[in-house]
C-alpha cells in the first residue's frame, strides 16, 4: 500500500541521509520527499511518499523514531489529509494553439508564469490526482520540460 | 596557554576522564596524533591494539564485562574504517561503546585527502548516532551527549569523528550546554497498566516459560530475573546472549533454545501456553522458522526498545521498557505465588536437559569444555564464533551476571581475543577464559602481543580441527561437499605461536594431556594458550535441520 509519512526532526546535517537510508536499505523506493521549515525554529518537516508492505512499513516507522534528530514519525491516514503538490511545465505553445490552451488552464487552474516568444510556463498546484491530470492535458501540447515537487500532506483538524 | 584556553584535543581528554573513563583502546595514525599529545598528561590508561579492529573489540568486550563504556580509538581513512566491524558487532549486541576518529582537517574534507574516509556515512547505520565535529568548542559538549547515547534506553555505539584542525585548534573553554535531545526520550519504566494486565495472564498459565535474553546482561538485571523466577517457579529458556542471565546449575534453567537449543528448551518453547520475553529480540537464530514458532502461547514482550515489539514476532502484551524496573514490581505482584506448575515441570523433565554427548573417537569439545569447566570455574568466558561458540554455550556452565561474552547478532569471527583481553583489563580479579576455533583465532591473532603487553591473566581453549568446523557441518547437512572449501591445508601449532609471542603455550592431544596442561598452568600468570587438536567431525548438536524447533538433529550420541 502507498503510505506518505510526515516526519517532524531536528534541522541538521545528515539528518536526510539517516531518513532515507532506513528506506534505501530495504530496498524501497521513495517516490517524494519533500522537506522545508516548520513553525517551530531549527525544526523541519519532512513529507515522504513511499509503496511498500504494511508490516515493513511499520517497522520503518519506528525505526524512523529511534533516530536521535526524529522527533516525531506520524504515518498519515490517506483519508484525513490535506495535500498539495506543485508543478511547472514548460510548453512550446503555436500560434494556433493559444485559444485552446488559454481555455484549457483555466478550466484546470493552471497560471501563466512566464511566457517567452513562444515557450510558456504553466504552474499548477493540487493534490497528486489534479496535478496528474493537468499535466496528462497538457501532453497534448508540446511539453519541453517540466517539473514537480513531492507531496506535501498535513492532517485535518487536530 | 592562557587560563581558560583549550583546544580541541584536549578537551576531548578531559571530557573522557570526567565520564569515567580509565582505560582507551587505541592506535595511532596522522590524524589522531594531537590526541596522544594530549593524553600524556592523562589518568587515562592507553592500551595499544595492534589493529583497529582489534581495539574496538576490546572496548567492546571491556564494556560488557564491567557495564562501563568501552571507548576505542582509530586514525582517519583506513584506521576508521578497520573499526567497522567493531562497531556494527556492538551494534548488533547493543554494546555500549565510544568510537573516536581522526579525520583529515576540515578544509580538505571531500577532497579526496590522503587517507580520507567518510567514516560517519559508512556508520550511519551501524551506530545509534554519530557526530562529525565542526568546532573544538563543541567536543566536551557532544562527547557528553555520546556517552548519554551509548548507555542510555538500549544501549549502543556512537561514533565521534574529529578533524585534524579540530583537534588542534585553540578556543576559550567555556562550557556550552548542548540543546536538549527533544526527539530521544527512552522509555525505561514500563506501563504500570500492562504490568498489571501481564501479572494476570501469568498468574492464569498453565505452561509458561520464560525466555532471558541479551536485556538482562545488558540492564544488570540477574538478582531481579532470579528472585522472579524463584517466585514464579516458572521454567527458563535463554537465548545465547542471555546465557549468563541466571546460574546456569539452577534447575528451572532449562538451557539455551533455538537452532542449536536442548530438546528440552525447545520443548519447552514449542509447547508452552505462555511465553514471557525478557530482553530478547526474537532473533532468527533463536526462533527458527517463524510460522512454527511456540504456535500455542501468548507471548508477553518485555523490551526496552519499541521497535522491537512486534517486528519478528507478534507480541499478545507488549511492556516497553527496563527490566530492571519492570521484574520487581511483577515480582510484587505475583506474591506470594499461587503458581501450580508442577504437572508442566514434570513434563519436561521427561525430556532431556542435558545435550547430547557426541559419540567420538577423537578428542571433542564437549570433553574438553566439561573438564576445563571443573577446573577454571566462576570465570567470565568469552567465545568466538562457530561450531566451538555452540559448545561454549552447551557445556561450560557459568554463574549469573557479566560472565559470558560472545558476538551474537553478527557472529564475528575475531571478536574471541580482543573481547577477552577487554574483559580481563575491566575485570583484573576475575578469571577469564576464552574458548576459540582455529578459524576465529587466526583473525585477530595479533592481539596475543597486545595480551601479552598489558600483563592481563588469560586462560585460551584453541578447538583446533585445521577447519572451519561450523561451515563443514553446514556442508555436510545442507550441501553435498562437492567442494570443500571448510579446509584448512596447514596445521598451525599454535602452542608455538604463542611462544613466540611470548605467551605460554601446550599442544594436548587427549584429555589427560589436557588436565596435565590445565594443572599445570593454574599457578602460572600471564596468557596461556592450548591448543586443542579435535576431530574434524566435532559437530555441534543438536541442530535443527527442519520446518520447526523440535526437528532437531542430535547426532549419535551415548
Amino acid at each position: 500500500m502507498k503510505h506518505t509519512m510526515s516526519i517532524l526532526c531536528d534541522d541538521t546535517p545528515g539528518v536526510m541521509t539517516r531518513i532515507s537510508g532506513l528506506f534505501s536499505r530495504r530496498g524501497f523506493n521513495i517516490e517524494s520527499l519533500t522537506v522545508g521549515h516548520t513553525e517551530l525554529p531549527g525544526k523541519s518537516r519532512f513529507t515522504i511518499v513511499v509503496e511498500g508492505n504494511d508490516q515493513v512499513l511499520e517497522q520503518v516507522r519506528k525505526q524512523l523514531q529511534k533516530l536521535v534528530h526524529v522527533i516525531k514519525v506520524w504515518d498519515l491516514n490517506i483519508d484525513r489529509i490535506i495535500e498539495r503538490e506543485h508543478a511547472l511545465v514548460k510548453i512550446e505553445v503555436e500560434k494556433n494553439e493559444q485559444a485552446t490552451i488559454l481555455q484549457l488552464i483555466n478550466a484546470i487552474q493552471a497560471r501563466i508564469v512566464s511566457s517567452s516568444g513562444s515557450i510558456w510556463v504553466f504552474e499548477i498546484t493540487g493534490d497528486t490526482a489534479a496535478v496528474d491530470s493537468a499535466i496528462n492535458l497538457l501532453g497534448q501540447f508540446k511539453i519541453v520540460e517540466s517539473i514537480r515537487t513531492g507531496k506535501i500532506a498535513l492532517e485535518h483538524g487536530i | 596557554m592562557k587560563k581558560g584556553k583549550s583546544t580541541g584535543a584536549k578537551s576531548l581528554v578531559k571530557t573522557l576522564e570526567k565520564s569515567g573513563v580509565e582505560v582507551l583502546f587505541g592506535y595511532p595514525g596522522g590524524a589522531n596524533l594531537p590526541v596522544y599529545e594530549a593524553l600524556n598528561r592523562s589518568t587515562i590508561r592507553h592500551i595499544l591494539a595492534r589493529h583497529e579492529q582489534g581495539a574496538a573489540h576490546m572496548a567492546d568486550g571491556y564494556a560488557r564485562a564491567t557495564g562501563k563504556t568501552g571507548v576505542c580509538m582509530a586514525t582517519s581513512g583506513p584506521g576508521a574504517t578497520n573499526l567497522v566491524t567493531g562497531i556494527a558487532n556492538a551494534y548488533m549486541d547493543s554494546s555500549p561503546l565510544i568510537a573516536i576518529t581522526g579525520q583529515v582537517p576540515r578544509g580538505m574534507i571531500g577532497n579526496d585527502a590522503f587517507q580520507e574516509v567518510d567514516i560517519t556515512g559508512i556508520t550511519i547505520p551501524i551506530t545509534k548516532h554519530n557526530y562529525l565535529v565542526q568546532h573544538a568548542c563543541d567536543i566536551a559538549p557532544i562527547t557528553e551527549e555520546a556517552f548519554y547515547l551509548a548507555e542510555s534506553g538500549r544501549k549502543g555505539p556512537v561514533l565521534i569523528d574529529i578533524p585534524k584542525d579540530v583537534q588542534t585548534e585553540d578556543f576559550s573553554s567555556q562550557h556550552e550546554k548542548r540543546n536538549k535531545l527533544e526527539g530521544y526520550n527512552p522509555t525505561m519504566k514500563g506501563h504500570p497498566g500492562q504490568i498489571k494486565r501481564a501479572a494476570g495472564i501469568i498468574k492464569s498459565a498453565r505452561r509458561p516459560v520464560v525466555i532471558a535474553g541479551g536485556g538482562i546482561f545488558l540492564s544488570d538485571a540477574f538478582d531481579v530475573l532470579a528472585q522472579f523466577i524463584q517466585t514464579t517457579g516458572i521454567p527458563l529458556v535463554h537465548t545465547l546472549m542471555g546465557k549468563s542471565a541466571l546460574d546456569n546449575r539452577n534447575p528451572l534453567n532449562l538451557g539455551l533454545f533455538g537452532y542449536h537449543g536442548n530438546r528440552v528448551a525447545n520443548t519447552a518453547i514449542s509447547e508452552a501456553d505462555l511465553v514471557i520475553a525478557i530482553g530478547t529480540r526474537f532473533g532468527d537464530r533463536s526462533t527458527g522458522p517463524l510460522t512454527a514458532f511456540a504456535r500455542d502461547a501468548k507471548i508477553i514482550h518485555i523490551d526496552i526498545d519499541p521497535a522491537e515489539i512486534g517486528k519478528n514476532v507478534p507480541a499478545y502484551l507488549p511492556i516497553v521498557g527496563d527490566v530492571l524496573n519492570i521484574l520487581p514490581r511483577l515480582v510484587e505482584l505475583l506474591q506470594p505465588s499461587s503458581m501450580n506448575n508442577s504437572e508442566w515441570l514434570g513434563y519436561l523433565s521427561d525430556h532431556k536437559k542435558n545435550p547430547p554427548r557426541p559419540k567420538q573417537t577423537e578428542l571433542c569439545s564437549a570433553d574438553i569444555l566439561d573438564i576445563t569447566s571443573t577446573y577454571l570455574e566462576d570465570v567470565i568466558l568469552v567465545t568466538d564464533v562457530g561450531r566451538h561458540q555452540i559448545s561454549a554455550a552447551q557445556y561450560y556452565p557459568v554463574s549469573a551476571g557479566r560472565t559470558f561474552i560472545t558476538s551474537g547478532g553478527l557472529g564475528t569471527m575475531g571478536f574471541g581475543l580482543p573481547a577477552a583481553i577487554g574483559a580481563s583489563i575491566g575485570k583484573p580479579s576475575s578469571k577469564v577464559v576464552l574458548i576459540t576455533g582455529d578459524g576465529s583465532f587466526m583473525m585477530n591473532i595479533q592481539e596475543l602481543i597486545t595480551a601479552v603487553e598489558s600483563e592481563v591473566d588469560l586462560t585460551i581453549l584453541v578447538m583446533n580441527d585445521s577447519r572451519l568446523g561450523m561451515i563443514h557441518q553446514l556442508q555436510d547437512y545442507f550441501y553435498e561437499s562437492r567442494f570443500d572449501i571448510s579446509r584448512f591445508d596447514t596445521d598451525i601449532q599454535f602452542d608455538r605461536v604463542a611462544e613466540v609471542f611470548g605467551c605460554k603455550g601446550k599442544r594436548i592431544t587427549s584429555l589427560d594431556q589436557l588436565k596435565d596442561a590445565l594443572q599445570g598452568f593454574s599457578h602460572e600468570a600471564g596468557v596461556k594458550v592450548i591448543d586443542c587438536v579435535v576431530g574434524k567431525d566435532d559437530h555441534v548438536y543438536p541442530m535443527v535441520t527442519g520446518s520447526n524447533l523440535l526437528a532437531l538433529e542430535e547426532g549419535e550420541y551415548e
